[in-house]
């Protein structure tokens, strides 16, 4: 079905799939509300709370089980994972990556077509380190994300905001000795998802991170200071600890902003798992 | 350009995992991702399978890592895995002389993965790292290989301590000539047993 709506003259939404209308006015009855998805995050942070009282150790990560993000009911893992001490193991080495799997432009997201995409120009800037604080040098980190209105270039993303022409939302570099990387980009937008009823995405960049050991492998989201939409995500409330779910979000650094250009974001990220030195450290004998 | 912060306490506290949600699409899957082998290869031998959730329902829109020792043994990988054009930016591919070790495929629409690839020495396995959408941390498991693990047999620490049932989930099954087919059970569906997903503390 298509239809178009037009106010004042102007030609506002067209409408390819039926799916979208009701996604627009929310007719879906099956989904949750907003206040039955608060409810549910609010109880996994009381159990959290209760956890940590009772003597459990902090939650770094997000828990697999987390029915508010309603798409991991039939995807996480019921069992225990079990734990791998072996020192031979493959997975405390890693693939490694060069000069030859990065171009020039990868880091400039602002540069990938032949004209300025439209938002609000930033750059992202921070340290890979290991659980060690040891800089991650030479890994590759690869990002993605939606545009300045909300949109991914993903044909699978039929949000009815405009796509960029200029503007991609992908990219990647190596970080330097010091574990440093920098992109330039637009800020996303955030986004309506079809987790529950008036579901939004706080805006964010994907990240994709390497260690030296593939058991460090990391993929996360950044997200922006003081995004009203914080509480009422699912997926950033699935880290039900308080100060982890401070980790995920970027420091706004005005000595990173450029005059008359663009404004500075820091986000430093730390690799949880075994890092591969053991090679160094001479614990190989 | 301002110095960066100064030096972190020495254990800082990780970054949190995340989904990596329904759009990496466009970014991270590459052309060639699954061909570790040099095109043609003699030994090379073929990895495949599906990806299944708790309902027993193909997973469509998971990202399937690998990575691997050489045939040598060595751990080293190299770099140009997602080798790039610099004029156009587009995947050139690796270039078939160096094994990189690393494997980055999509399942498709049917939930099915494949990638090409020589045994790896020293190590009876494959290592394995599953993202999806719905699935808030990554996970890791192996893919034993059949005619590796029986060398070894429950001399590796891993399987030693699993019981059959278990062990069997992390065993790829011959089928036929150079192809295993290895499935990664999300959750058990109430037929299947459940992929053990492992830990590396």
């Amino acid at each position: 079905m298509v239809f178009t709506s037009s106010v004042n003259g102007r030609v506002l939404i067209k409408i390819k799939a039926e799916g979208r209308q009701q996604r627009m006015t929310g007719l879906d009855q099956s989904q949750s509300s907003q206040s039955q998805i608060n409810a549910e995050i609010a109880a996994a942070q009381e159990a959290y709370a209760k956890e940590l009282a009772d003597g459990a150790s902090v939650r770094h990560h997000p828990a697999r089980d987390y029915p508010p993000y309603r798409s991991s009911v039939l995807r996480h893992p019921k069992k225990p994972l079990v734990a791998v001490g072996d020192p031979e193991a493959v997975e405390l080495s890693g693939p490694v990556f060069g000069v030859t799997d990065v171009t020039e432009l990868d880091a400039d997201l602002t540069r990938q077509h032949t004209g300025e995409p439209l938002g609000e120009r930033i750059t992202v800037t921070g340290r890979l380190l290991d659980r060690n604080g040891k800089p991650v040098g030479g890994q590759l980190v690869e990002i993605w994300q939606a545009n300045a209105s909300g949109r991914y270039a993903h044909q699978r993303d039929q949000h009815p905001a405009p796509l960029d022409p200029n503007f991609t939302g992908v990219g990647r570099c190596l970080t330097g000795d010091d574990g440093s990387y920098t992109f330039t980009t637009i800020k996303p937008g955030p986004y309506p998802w079809r987790n529950h009823t008036n579901a939004w995405r706080p805006a964010h960049i994907h990240f994709s991170l390497f260690g030296t050991a593939f058991a460090q492998r990391l993929v996360t989201q950044m997200y922006f200071p003081g995004d009203p939409l914080f509480p009422y995500d699912p997926i950033l409330q699935s880290v039900t600890d308080e100060s982890a779910r401070g980790r995920l979000v970027a420091t706004y650094d005005h000595d990173l902003s450029r005059p008359e250009w663009s404004l500075g974001y820091r986000w430093d990220i730390v690799l949880d798992g075994p890092a591969a030195t053991w090679i160094e450290e001479g614990r190989d004998a | 350009m301002p110095e960066f912060a100064p030096k972190l306490a020495s254990k800082p506290a990780p970054t949190p995992a995340q989904t990596i949600g329904p759009f990496y699409g466009y970014a991270l899957p590459f052309t060639g991702g699954g061909d570790i082998a040099p095109t043609g290869h003699p030994d090379a031998i073929t990895l495949h399978g599906y990806v299944y959730d708790g309902a027993g329902a193909p997973v469509p829109d998971a990202l399937l890592e690998f990575w691997q020792p050489a045939p040598d043994g060595s751990r080293t990988g190299a770099p140009g895995s997602l080798r790039r054009d610099p004029v156009t930016g587009a995947v050139l591919g690796r270039h078939g002389v160096d094994f990189t070790g690393f494997a980055r495929v999509p399942t498709d629409a049917d939930g099915h993965y494949t990638i090409r690839t020589l045994p790896p020495g020293n190590a009876s396995y494959i290592a394995v790292c599953i993202f999806a959408r719905g699935l808030l941390h990554h996970l890791f498991t192996r893919a034993y290989l059949p005619e590796l693990t029986e060398l070894t047999g429950v001399d590796d620490p891993l399987l030693a301590s699993l019981e059959p049932r278990r062990r069997a989930t992390l065993m790829a099954t011959a089928e036929g000539e150079r192809v295993h087919h290895f499935d990664v059970r999300l959750q058990d569906d109430g037929v299947h047993e459940e992929t053990v997903f492992l830990d590396f503390p």
